[in-house]
């Protein structure tokens, strides 16, 4: 392994390789920033550059810098203006974009730097250890597991939601998956509920929804009520840009174990970043006590690191399947599959032994690119807060133009927009009755893959027995069913305690 | 009646239409050979819809007049619109209706140009000689991004150029 490390640093640390990656970290934050330019597409725009470059290590040295580069900028629009424009940075914007509003965006863009950083670094580490044995453990995982998994996901929204909430919470998740649900079907290629209009038969895109759900009501909330936009970001209260060594050691643990949860979630196939985010979210939001529960949501630093390092983890957790099986766990590495085999290379089992300087080099590079990417955006960090500052009657038009940008570039199709402002409308009233939208977008995307492993796992057993008789899905099944209940009874036990105290009295 | 009763009972109803298109409209255009297989097209929409309808039962008998008495501080209280700039709200969705409709006939920068500009107007904003400038700047700036450095199409001018 030393000789292989050593190899890899003495490629990636040629001024080529190092430029590439600078170049790579650049072009993904500024890209990812515009909503509805996620990874995968950037990646996907960056392939032709890639090839032309012809050296197979650079070209995957400057598109694992795009990668990081552009999750992080999509951090930052979640954390700014609430526009995630990617499904793994939607639960960031679930406690950044309220520190954002406190006026806090600098230190919450700092924390989303640093805790990307921490769980791209711990991530890298374990990936050089774990990877080939990792590789073996994920392809013990069938899709009956996968379908536990998700609804594993699925239930966890009763941590996004107070108690008293988890109906509601159901109700959208429920409501998110049958969205997933329209246009052509999983594993048959029939269109169904399209209702006969042909644009719903490819699906209603992720981006629309996603602008829809967050980005539209925000912004609407912020013409109805100007008083909203004076608490965000006024003055310059931004300057606020340090975190305290208090702050420091309230979210190192959670740094800690959400790296390496991301990373284990992030290495098995399908899983991805979305769900380390959304996971990590949740399982740090139930380990909180008190005070620091209440917060999650309305602010939580705790609330911003999780997500932030669970999908970075993740997403170089998500090279192990790639690099030694072949087998991309993400849609973006399945863009990076691509491109490696365009450029001659063939991932696989014998990808280590075959090529030891290009598996060894994007390793390195990780580090590299973490590293840049952090010296790159801490100086920029009050530039990119001052966003915030531009006069609320020119940034609303244009969050909402860049809301319908993102909807917009990805199908190059206007009934997009009709169909963004439609469901944005329906989200606003249903943001006034106190419905949280964040698990009917986890529904959403998870939807897809629940469905797909669903039927994949009852077309193996014939029938639904495999939720019996697999012993893991079984298990991950009934922490599904105790992760929904756990709020309520936690609510008893706490009524019932009080009810105590007070006849004690 | 409150809002969020409303909500859940047209979830309710949603879920029935579903679920009436999973269990009978979907059942009755299978395929012959399509009737022995295990996993369907309608397979899992039938158990969304059951779940579904229990779902918003549940919401319907939660939620009632005493449960969502008060309202957060940053939320919006919808029972009294007035106090609110709803129509400013009201004109810039309908704005958004005219950009999605105009996009493809009259091109990218006139119709992007003119959403900026008419944004801000409708925000109260009155200075014109700083509006219009950042305005055209930004469409040009974003279109350049976009197609010329990213690559991806978006047609710059009316449909008669």
């Amino acid at each position: 392994m030393l000789e292989g490390l050593l190899q890899g640093l003495n490629t990636a640390l040629t001024l080529q390789n190092l430029l590439m990656v600078v170049a790579g970290c650049i072009i993904g934050t500024v890209i990812g920033m515009l909503p509805g330019l996620g990874p995968m597409s950037i990646i996907a725009i960056m392939i032709p550059i890639a090839i032309k470059i012809g050296d197979p290590s650079a070209a995957l040295i400057l598109l694992a810098g795009v990668y990081y580069g552009a999750i992080f900028g999509g951090s930052t629009s979640s954390i700014l203006i609430n526009a995630p424009g990617i499904a793994g940075t939607v639960a960031t914007a679930f406690d950044g974009y309220p520190l954002a509003r406190q006026g806090k965006a600098g230190k919450a863009l700092t924390i989303a730097a640093i805790s990307s950083f921490a769980g791209g670094t711990v991530g890298a580490v374990l990936l050089m250890g774990f990877a080939p044995a990792l590789a073996s453990v994920a392809l013990l995982f069938h899709s009956a597991e996968y379908f536990a998994l998700m609804v594993v996901g699925l239930s966890a929204i009763s941590a996004f939601t107070g108690t008293g909430h988890v109906a509601k919470a159901l109700m959208m998740t429920v409501l998110g998956v049958m969205l997933a649900t329209v246009g052509e079907s999983a594993l048959f290629n029939a269109p169904r509920f399209t209702m006969g209009i042909l644009d719903l038969q490819s699906g209603i895109s992720f981006i629309t929804l996603a602008m829809a759900l967050f980005a539209l009501p925000e912004a609407l909330y912020l013409v109805l009520d100007p008083k909203r936009s004076n608490t965000g970001g006024a003055g310059d209260k931004i300057t606020d840009l340090r975190i305290s060594k208090a702050e420091a050691k309230k979210i190192a643990p959670v740094v800690g174990r959400q790296s390496i949860q991301g990373f284990l979630i992030g290495v098995m196939p399908g899983a991805g970043a979305t769900l380390a985010s959304f996971l990590g979210y949740a399982v740090e939001r139930n380990i909180a006590k008190g005070e620091e529960r209440a917060e999650f949501g309305k602010g939580s630093i705790k609330g911003l690191a999780a997500p932030e390092t669970a999908n970075n983890a993740a997403c170089t957790g998500s090279f192990v399947p790639l690099l030694t099986l072949g087998i991309p766990g993400s849609g973006t590495t399945a863009i990076l599959l691509g491109a490696l085999i365009a450029l001659n290379v063939t991932p696989g089992p014998r990808l280590m032994i075959d090529n030891p300087t290009i598996f060894w080099s994007v390793i390195i590079s990780m580090y590299i690119g973490n590293v840049v990417l952090l010296i790159l955006n801490l100086p920029l960090i009050p530039y990119i807060a001052k966003l915030l500052l531009v006069p609320r009657n020119y940034l609303i038009p244009f969050i909402l133009f860049f809301t319908m940008m993102g909807s917009y570039i990805g199908q190059n199709n206007s009934t997009e927009l009709l169909m963004l402002t439609g469901m944005g409308i329906v989200a606003t009233i249903m943001r006034f009755a106190g419905f949280p939208l964040a698990p009917m977008l986890i529904g959403f995307i998870l939807g897809q893959m629940l469905e797909d492993n669903f039927g994949r796992a009852m077309n193996l057993t014939d029938g639904i027995s495999f939720m019996w008789e697999r012993p893991m899905t079984m298990v991950l099944l009934i922490l599904a069913i105790v992760l929904l209940f756990l709020p309520s009874i936690r609510e008893q036990l706490a009524a019932w305690r009080r009810r105590g105290v007070a006849e004690g009295d | 009646m409150t809002l969020d009763r409303a909500i859940a009972g047209i979830f309710i109803l949603l879920c029935l239409i579903y679920g009436y298109t999973a269990f009978v409209t979907m059942e009755a255009n299978l395929l012959p050979f399509e009737l022995n297989m295990v996993f369907l097209p309608n397979t899992m929409p039938k158990w969304l819809s059951i779940l579904g309808v229990i779902v918003g039962l549940v919401v319907v008998i939660q939620s009632g007049p005493k449960a969502n008495a008060e309202i957060d501080a940053g939320e919006i209280d919808y029972r009294n619109m007035r106090q609110y700039k709803l129509a400013q709200a009201l004109f810039l969705l309908a704005l958004m209706v005219t950009y999605a409709l105009l996009l493809r006939p009259i091109g990218f920068l006139a119709a992007t140009t003119g959403f900026l500009a008419g944004g801000s107007m409708i925000l109260g904003e009155r200075k014109y000689i700083v509006l219009i400038p950042i305005a055209v700047f930004t469409a040009f700036l974003i279109w350049y991004l976009v197609q010329e450095v990213l690559g991806i199409f978006l047609r710059p001018w009316p449909w008669f150029i």
